[in-house]
C-alpha cells in the first residue's frame, strides 16, 4: 500500500534582511525526506530553528511569514500538493490535513463559543450537516475526556482550563475525519499533571480515529510516549531518522545520544541544610481582595545550598518569590534574613537589602532593557550598589563575562543580538555584579532548549561552588530538581505539601499530590505512558 | 551612523526643514522686501517683478513668506517641544508611581479635555497679555493633554516588563526609570507623534491667528497669510494657496524625518518591534 504522506527532499527557503547589504535567502529546511502511512505517528524533534514547525506547515503546503517552499515534493495521498492551485490546497487544509497550535489559548477566538470553533472548519468544507458535526463533536469530546461532552461546546475559551482548551482544538482538528493531522507542540505550555491527561486523550483518539499524525516537539520524552517513528532535526537537516525504539535505545548519531541522555548536571545533596540563609515563616499573601494565594507557608533556605520549590501554575510559587523580593508584602508571618527580619514590602527595604537579594527570571527577552548594551545592563548594578567607574568598572564587567563563559566581545551587543541561552546568561551574570547572598531563579531554564539549559544549569552549580551563594529555584519541572537542589518544597494551591531534603521529598512513602507529580513526568522510554494508565486502572480499579 | 543607508525620503525632508531653518534665520538679508512694506498694487500676478505676486495689501508675498517661516516654526517648534516635555515627564510619572499620583494626573487630564481646546485657548488667551511666550505656553499645555494620554498607555505597558521590576528591585528611583528603562522603549510611538503634533501645532497657530488671537498683524506668519489672502480666492487670485502649501510641505518635510527616524529606532538591534 502507498504511503499517505510521501515527503519527498523538502527544501524551504527564507528571506533575511541583514542590517548591512542586501537581503539574502538563506536555506531553513534542507533536503528532508520521509514517510508517513495510515494510522502511523512521525515525531519531529529538534531545538529551537531546528525547522521542525516549518516541516510541519509543509505538509498543509504552507509558508509561514515569508517562508517558500523551493524545493521537493509534499505528496499526499497521491497527489502533491504543492502543485495544487490556491483553490485545491483549500480544499485540503482543515479537511485533509489539520494543524494544532502550540498556544491553544491564542488559537481560539475568545469572542465564540468552543462548539462553534470546532464544526466550523467542517461546516465550511461541507464535509458534515451542522448536525452531525455537532453531533461528532459530541462523540470527540467524550473520546478526549472533557467534562459534560454535551454541554462543552456551549462554553466560551476563557471558561475552561488550559489543558481542556487544548484538547477542544485536537477535537477541532479530528473533526472532518482528516487523514493527517500535524501537532504542533500542543502540551509544551501545559503542566506535567494536565500534560500527562493531554497526551493520553492524543494518543487514544489517534488510535480511534486511526489518523496519521505528525507530532512537532523539542520533549523527547513526550514523543516517545506518541510516535511510532522519531525524526531528529537539527539546523533544518535530518541528524536521524529511525524507529522510536531505535532512537532511544540504540542512538547512532552524537547528537542524538546527547539528547537522549541530558540532564547530565547532578549535584551531591549537601549533608548539614539546617544553617537557614533565609526563613519564611507561617506567611500568608493575597493579591488586593483576592482568595489567599499563600497559605501558611513555612520554609527556610539553607546557606549555600539551593532550595527548589516546585509546583505547578497557580500552586503559588512565583508569589512566593515576589513576598521575597518585597514586591507583595504578605499579609502575616515573617521572612528572616539571616535571623533578622526583613522589612516586609519593598520601600523599607535598605539598598544593602536588596543587593542581598537578586533575581532571575524566566523571560531573559523581557528581563533585559532592549536598549541598553550588554555593558549598560552589567554595569547599572556595580555603580549603584558599589560606585564604579572607568577602568574598574570595565575590568569588573570583563570579569563577570568570563564567569558566565562569554567572550570578549559581547559586552557592547544588544541583547536582542544574543540567543536565548547567552541572554539568561547575562541575566545571571547581572544577579552576580550586586554579589548577593541569595539568587531567587523563577523557572530559568523552562523557556530554554534542553542542551541549553543544562548549560546554564551546570553554570549555576559552579556560581554556587565558586561563590557560595543560595539559590531559591522556582520550577514545575522534576528533572531540574533532581539535578541542582538540596531542599525540596513542594507546593500546592498555596500550601507546602512538603518540604525536607531532597533525597527525603523525592523517596516514598508519598503523599497524594506528590506521588502524582512524579508519575507524571514522561520517562525516556516506549511503554511508559501505557505503563502508568495501567496503573491508573488498577489503583481506580480497586478502589 | 552610515549617511547612505539614509532613505531619498528622509533626505527630500531635511533638505525642506533646512530651508525652512534657513530662511527663518536669515529672513532680514535673503526677502528681496521688507516685511511690512508695500510695494504694489494688491493681488498682482506671480512673475514678473514679485515672484509670487502681491497680497491683499500690496506687500511682496515672498518676502512675507520668508518672514512668516521665523514665527510659524519657532512658535510651533516650540509649543510642540514644550508640550511633549510636559506630557511625556508626567504621563510617564503617573504610569510609573501609580496610586493617587496617576487619578489625580489622568482625571485633571480628562478633565482639560473635556473643555474644547480652541475655545480654552480663545478664553485663556483673551484674558491673558498678548505676548508671544504666554502664546506658546498656552498652545504647549492645552496639546500636551493627548501627549499625556499617549504617554500613559505606552509606558503604563512598559512599566509592567520585568526589566522595570528589576529595577525596582535593584532600588533605583523613579527618575531612572522614567528616563533610562521607559522612555528609551517608548520613542517610537512618541516620535511618531511628535511628527503630527508638530503638523497640528503649526495648523493650531494659524487657526489663533485667523481669530485674531495668536501672532499680531502686521507680523507675519503662515497661517494669518492665508486668512489675510483668502478672499482672494473668489477672484481666482491664489495668493492664500501660497502659505497654504507652504504649511503643508512644511508639515510633510517634518513627517518624512520622523518616518526615518521611526525606522531607524523600531529596527535598532533592541527593537520592541512597532508591531
Amino acid at each position: 500500500m502507498a504511503e499517505l504522506l510521501d515527503v519527498k527532499n523538502l527544501r524551504i527557503d527564507a528571506t533575511a534582511y541583514p542590517e548591512d547589504g542586501p537581503p539574502e535567502d538563506i536555506t531553513i529546511v534542507d533536503g528532508v525526506s520521509f514517510q508517513l502511512g495510515r494510522g502511523r505517528v512521525l515525531g519531529l524533534i529538534g531545538e529551537s530553528g531546528a525547522g521542525k514547525s516549518t516541516i510541519g506547515l509543509s505538509a498543509l503546503a504552507y509558508g509561514r511569514g515569508g517562508v517558500r517552499i523551493t524545493g521537493g515534493e509534499v505528496i499526499l495521498d497521491g497527489t502533491d500538493i504543492l502543485k495544487l492551485s490556491p483553490r485545491g490546497i483549500r480544499r485540503v487544509r482543515g479537511a485533509k490535513v489539520c494543524y494544532v497550535a502550540q498556544s491553544a489559548a491564542a488559537a481560539f477566538n475568545p469572542a465564540h463559543r468552543l462548539g462553534d470553533q470546532v464544526v466550523e472548519a467542517a461546516l465550511r468544507h461541507g464535509v458534515l450537516s451542522r448536525e452531525e458535526a455537532h453531533e461528532r463533536a459530541r462523540y470527540l469530546f467524550d473520546v478526549l475526556g472533557l467534562p459534560d461532552p454535551d454541554t462543552f461546546g456551549k462554553r466560551y475559551p476563557h471558561q475552561v482550563s488550559g489543558g481542556q482548551l487544548q484538547r477542544a482544538m485536537t477535537a477541532m482538528a479530528l473533526l472532518p475525519s482528516p487523514d493527517l493531522i500535524v501537532f504542533d507542540e500542543p502540551t509544551t505550555a501545559l503542566d506535567v499533571t494536565t500534560q500527562i491527561d493531554v497526551l493520553v486523550a492524543i494518543k487514544r483518539a489517534i488510535e480511534e480515529t486511526h489518523t496519521a499524525a505528525l507530532y512537532i516537539t523539542h520533549d523527547l520524552a513526550v514523543v516517545a510516549q506518541i510516535a511510532d517513528d522519531i525524526m531528529v532535526l537539527r539546523h533544518g537537516k535530518t541528524v536521524e531518522y529511525g524507529t522510536t525504539r531505535q532512537i532511544l535505545e540504540e542512538p547512532r548519531e552524537t547528537y542524538t545520544r546527547e539528547l537522549v541522555t541530558v540532564r547530565q548536571v547532578k549535584k551531591e545533596e549537601a549533608p548539614d541544610q539546617s544553617q537557614a540563609l533565609l526563613k519564611i515563616d507561617h506567611v500568608n499573601a493575597r493579591y488586593a481582595n483576592g482568595p489567599l494565594i499563600l497559605d501558611d507557608v513555612s520554609m527556610h533556605v539553607p546557606r549555600g545550598q539551593t532550595l527548589a520549590i516546585v509546583g505547578e501554575s497557580g500552586s503559588g510559587k512565583s508569589t512566593l518569590a515576589r513576598v521575597i523580593t518585597g514586591l507583595l508584602p504578605p499579609e502575616s508571618g515573617r521572612i528572616l534574613f539571616k535571623n533578622e527580619p526583613l522589612p516586609a514590602s519593598l520601600p523599607e527595604r535598605s539598598r544593602d537589602h536588596l543587593r542581598k537579594i537578586q533575581m532571575i527570571y524566566q523571560m531573559a527577552d523581557t528581563a533585559m532593557n532592549p536598549r541598553h548594551t550588554i555593558r549598560q545592563i552589567l554595569g547599572r548594578p556595580l555603580t549603584f550598589y558599589f560606585g564604579m567607574h572607568g577602568q574598574e568598572k570595565s575590568r569588573r564587567i570583563q570579569e563577570l563575562l568570563d564567569q558566565i563563559e562569554l567572550g570578549k566581545g559581547f559586552a557592547d551587543r544588544y541583547p536582542a543580538e544574543l540567543s536565548g541561552g547567552q541572554k539568561q546568561r547575562v541575566a545571571i551574570a547581572r544577579a552576580l555584579a550586586a554579589e548577593p547572598e541569595l539568587i531567587l531563579c523563577d523557572e530559568p531554564t523552562s523557556a530554554l532548549d534542553p542542551l541549553v539549559a543544562d548549560g546554564i544549569l551546570t553554570l549555576l552549580t559552579k556560581l554556587q561552588r565558586e561563590t557560595q551563594v543560595s539559590y531559591v529555584f522556582i520550577t514545575h519541572d522534576i528533572a531540574t530538581v533532581r539535578a541542582i537542589a538540596d531542599s525540596v518544597a513542594v507546593m500546592y494551591l498555596g500550601q507546602v505539601v512538603r518540604f525536607g531534603p531532597k533525597s527525603q521529598v523525592l523517596s516514598p512513602p508519598f503523599d497524594d499530590y506528590t506521588d502524582l507529580l512524579l508519575k507524571s513526568v514522561p520517562e525516556m522510554k516506549v511503554g511508559w505512558l501505557e505503563d502508568v494508565l495501567e496503573t491508573r486502572r488498577m489503583e481506580s480499579g480497586g478502589r | 551612523m552610515r549617511w547612505r543607508s539614509i532613505p531619498v525620503s528622509a533626505w527630500i525632508g531635511m533638505a525642506g526643514l533646512a530651508l525652512a531653518l534657513f530662511c527663518a534665520v536669515f529672513a532680514p538679508w535673503i526677502a528681496p522686501y521688507g516685511e511690512r512694506q508695500v510695494v504694489g498694487d494688491i493681488w498682482m500676478p506671480m512673475g514678473g517683478e514679485f515672484l509670487l505676486g502681491t497680497d491683499n495689501l500690496g506687500r511682496d508675498l515672498l518676502s512675507r513668506l520668508i518672514y512668516g517661516a521665523q514665527t510659524t516654526i519657532f512658535v510651533a517648534l516650540a509649543a510642540t517641544v514644550l508640550s511633549f516635555s510636559l506630557g511625556v515627564l508626567l504621563s510617564f510619572t503617573a504610569a510609573v508611581v501609580r496610586g493617587w499620583t496617576d487619578q489625580i494626573l489622568s482625571r485633571f487630564n480628562d478633565l482639560m479635555m473635556a473643555i474644547p481646546t480652541l475655545i480654552f485657548a480663545l478664553v485663556v488667551l483673551a484674558v491673558l497679555p498678548q505676548r508671544l511666550w504666554i502664546l506658546v505656553l498656552v498652545m504647549a499645555v492645552l496639546d500636551s493633554t493627548r501627549v499625556f494620554r499617549l504617554g500613559r498607555a505606552v509606558a503604563v505597558d512598559i512599566a509592567v516588563m520585568d526589566f522595570v521590576e528589576a529595577a525596582r528591585l535593584r532600588g533605583e528611583g523613579h527618575a531612572w526609570i522614567i528616563f533610562r528603562e521607559i522612555l528609551p522603549n517608548a520613542l517610537t510611538p512618541l516620535l511618531a507623534e511628535f511628527g503630527l503634533r508638530f503638523a497640528f501645532a503649526v495648523l493650531f497657530l494659524s487657526t489663533l491667528s485667523f481669530l485674531g488671537l495668536g501672532i499680531q498683524p502686521p507680523e507675519a506668519d503662515w497661517g494669518g497669510m492665508v486668512k489675510d489672502n483668502k478672499d482672494g480666492i473668489i477672484f481666482g487670485v491664489p495668493a492664500a494657496l501660497v502659505p497654504g502649501a507652504a504649511i503643508a510641505v512644511l508639515a510633510i518635510c517634518v513627517n518624512l524625518v520622523v518616518d526615518w527616524l521611526l525606522n531607524r529606532t523600531s529596527s535598532l538591534k533592541g527593537a520592541r518591534g512597532d508591531g
